[in-house]
């Protein structure tokens, strides 16, 4: 599957989008198939979203996972602040990142 | 310490209205994020895997308590509660909101502080031996020098788009504790038949293609010193490749045309630049060094009472001799052992201001090893000092030991990385978290980058680790003999790559090899370059 | 289109031929120079030349403002265009460098424009525009 990730402009958050907008937590995140490139453009001059992209990604019961390392560590935070992540309370949140 | 005049201040609140007019301009879409990208670089803001990230200059890693408070106001009112204190002697910002952005550059100018040329193909924040104006074996303070370019590189209207980013420093002893010679340009103050002038370096570098600098001109005098740099910059600008932007580093073109021919180059440029009028007079440099005459020394020559035997490991470690009797050099490590390395809560940099204000005469600096000095406290006030220290955890008496890593922020926090360099950091330092191993091991210069870039310096380490993307996987490169210090040398590679736990049983195994080869007073890096890679070699993958 | 041009004489007519060109055969009065071109050259003809114009054909490229120094350090007084890939924010640095009329391919907004040139009023450097640099100010 393939996901459509950027960031906010103001803010600077990791964004996904879901279909209908952007959410900042990955399992939002919707299959954009072979959509995604018009997605982008529009977002991106509506400044909903700075430096989108397109990314590969696997279905998992849990939500979408990243294929790439890069986008895995962006969708939930440094691996080495576990408190600064996403989930801080969840100390297993991490591990399908590595 | 420099202070800011009439002009200087107008300059950088100049740029805070700038940026904040280029943030807008951007807010409001007149601007795309093509044309946005090289302004919000050139003021120091990167797009990094989670947020803005913000670069602070520390000019030379000079600092003064008020400063250091700023930095930490910063942290808490602006991002969470930390900073990065990084390899080139600045400060970074991981969280930062581009909508926030000129206000808190304008609380930055209150404090004479900015984030001017922090990124970007410019000049670049001047970096300096940490030790300046205490350290024995210099032959004058550098940072007047330092200070000097400063001045001069911020907003060059010809050297603002360079082939590549651009990076100067400057030191004034022979031991170098500043990697020099690792610079775009470095320069070495040295006295010649009583005058001072410079040595100067060009086209050394890490990254892709390490390289030490060649020296191009042994002794550039003051009152010239401007114009041989401009037409260092000029020949560069001009004949700097642009094709490729792994080859548009002044080291490549200084290595393709040769020392030789770039020093005819510079030269021949020099003689025409000269002509121009571009060097303040004599008078400005004396301006400037006015500021950072040596303060009131006054402390009775008392050595510490060392009963306290974990106040004595530090102060064997950590504090290093000044070149004022009654007084000491301190090192603050910010190298917990499963720490980040360079990190400091905002809590933290606060104690380091108190302590600079209350016991040295109000001045930091932070060091490429991303630790923080106070430059100059009173032996007697040494104990206080490690007592409020330790308190605040940052008593960590391993400086220059295997656990003092150097490591860039890698693939937890930096688009360009490949892997991850910080739990690598832990993982090592914790493998020999025992102090008296570590001291066993002595001077062990560990550097990690997550990628090519070499932000971690891993070329210069005695040690150094490079993390690679292996087909989505890290794996990380090992090399051996490397060093930053006067005795720069590029480490080789040992051979093929380790994922995450083997890089750390690697280390273990080539400085256990090293144990058993050291012969009287060697280093890790002298026993290395005196057998050769082979034994160890063999200690590794054997 | 020259957008925008800080000068009271006259534009120059004729259309500016390449370097290689004017090297040739020489008569004309207008230069193009591209980034990789040695501005030196035409330092023995600089004055029957009443237009120089330097090419950016990226922004990044900054060749252009060496070249632009040398002309002008080299007592080069007619009109020196910036043509191209020019950026609202590249124009104070490039009127430092002695540029003196502006030809930017896309567009620029004039109150910008303005904005970016008055926004400094101290410059660390002596450039080849008129800014006392504020050493000289320091120290007369």
């Amino acid at each position: 599957m393939k996901l459509l990730t950027g960031n906010e402009l103001g803010s600077g958050a990791v964004t996904w989008w879901t279909g209908s907008g952007w959410s900042i937590h990955v399992e939002d995140a919707i299959d954009v198939g072979e959509g995604g490139e018009a997605i982008l453009h529009a977002e991106e001059g509506a400044r909903r979203v700075n430096a989108p992209y397109i990314i590969d990604a696997i279905p998992t019961p849990e939500g979408p996972r990243p294929a790439h390392i890069k986008d895995r560590v962006r969708a939930l935070g440094p691996t080495v602040r576990p408190d600064l992540t996403l989930k801080p309370a969840d100390p297993a949140a991490g591990d399908w990142i590595i | 310490m420099y202070k800011y005049d009439n002009y200087d201040q107008a300059i950088v609140d100049a740029r805070v209205a700038e940026f904040r007019d280029q943030v807008n301009r951007r807010m409001a879409g007149e601007i795309t994020e093509d044309q946005f990208k090289p302004l919000r670089l050139m003021n120091g803001l990167y797009l990094q895997l989670h947020a803005y990230m913000l670069r602070v200059a520390i000019p030379y890693g000079t600092l003064d308590s008020r400063q250091m408070r700023m930095l930490a106001h910063i942290a808490r009112k602006y991002d969470r509660d930390y900073g990065h204190f990084t390899t080139r002697q600045n400060i970074q910002y991981n969280w930062i909101k581009l909508e926030e952005c000129a206000d808190l550059l304008e609380e930055l100018a209150s404090v004479e502080m900015h984030a001017i040329q922090t990124s970007g193909n410019c000049i670049r924040n001047i970096s300096s031996d940490q030790y300046a104006g205490a350290a024995a074996d210099e032959v004058a303070d550098p940072r007047p020098w330092a200070e000097l370019l400063r001045q001069w590189s911020t907003f060059h209207p010809e050297f603002s788009y360079l082939p590549r980013k651009f990076k100067i420093a400057v030191i004034a002893s022979p031991e170098d504790r500043a990697a020099m010679r690792l610079h775009d340009i470095g320069l070495e103050l040295v006295r010649k038949d009583g005058e001072l002038g410079a040595r100067v370096f060009v086209g050394g570098g890490m990254g892709r293609t390490p390289m030490i600098a060649p020296e191009i001109n042994p002794f550039v005098k003051a009152d010239d010193l401007l114009s041989y740099i401009e037409a260092c910059l000029r020949v560069y600008n001009r004949y700097g490749r642009r094709d490729n932007i792994y080859k548009a580093r002044i080291k490549i073109l200084v290595h393709e045309i040769g020392a030789d021919e770039y020093r005819r180059q510079v030269t021949e440029e020099f003689a025409h630049v000269k002509t121009l009028g571009i060097d303040p007079p004599l008078a400005e440099l004396e301006r400037i060094s006015a500021f950072f005459a040596p303060p009131a020394f006054d402390a009775a020559d008392v050595e510490p009472d060392r009963s306290d035997p974990d106040f004595a490991v530090w102060l064997d470690q950590n504090v290093k001799p000044h070149k004022q009797s009654g007084y000491a050099i301190v090192n603050i490590s910010l190298k917990p052992i499963g720490g980040i390395p360079g990190d400091a809560s905002s809590a933290q940099i606060d104690v380091m201001a108190d302590l600079a204000e209350k016991y040295g005469f109000d001045e930091l600096r932070v060091t490429h090893a991303q630790n923080i000095v106070l430059p100059h406290v009173a032996k007697r006030d040494l104990f206080a000092v490690w007592q409020a220290l330790r308190e605040a955890e940052l008593a960590n008496a391993n400086l220059d030991l295997i656990s003092d890593i150097i490591a860039c922020p890698g693939l937890d926090y930096c688009s360009l990385a490949n892997a991850r360099s910080i739990p690598i950091a832990q993982k090592i330092a914790t493998r020999f978290a025992d102090a008296e191993r570590q001291r066993d091991v002595g001077e062990l210069k560990l550097k990690i980058s997550g990628c090519i870039n070499a932000c971690g310096h891993h070329h210069a380490g005695h040690i150094g680790i490079l993390g690679v993307d292996k087909k989505g996987v890290e794996n990380y490169q090992l090399t051996l003999g490397g060093s930053g210090a006067e005795d720069v040398s590029i480490g080789k590679i040992t051979g093929p790559g380790f994922d995450e736990d083997g890089i750390v049983d690697a280390v273990e195994k080539a400085v256990e090899k090293y144990r058993e080869l050291r012969e009287g007073e060697e280093r890790f890096v002298d026993t290395y370059r005196r057998v050769g890679m082979d034994p160890f070699k063999e200690a590794i993958y054997g | 289109m020259v957008e925008f041009r800080y000068r009271d004489d006259e534009v120059t007519e004729q259309p500016s031929v390449t370097l290689d060109a004017f090297l040739d055969q020489s008569n004309a009065t207008a230069v193009r120079l591209e980034p990789d071109d040695d501005a030196r050259k035409l330092i023995p003809f600089l004055d029957r030349l009443t237009l120089i114009e330097i090419a950016f054909p990226k922004f990044r490229d900054g060749r252009g403002y060496s070249s632009a120094r040398i002309l002008r350090e080299a007592g080069y007084t007619g009109e020196l265009r910036a043509q191209g890939d020019v950026l609202v924010d590249q124009i104070a640095f490039m009127r430092r460098c002695g540029f003196d009329s502006f030809a930017p391919e896309g567009s620029l907004n004039p109150e910008a424009v303005e904005r970016a040139l008055s926004t400094y009023d101290q410059f660390y450097q002596k450039a080849a525009d008129a800014a006392v640099p504020v050493w000289k100010l320091r120290h007369g």
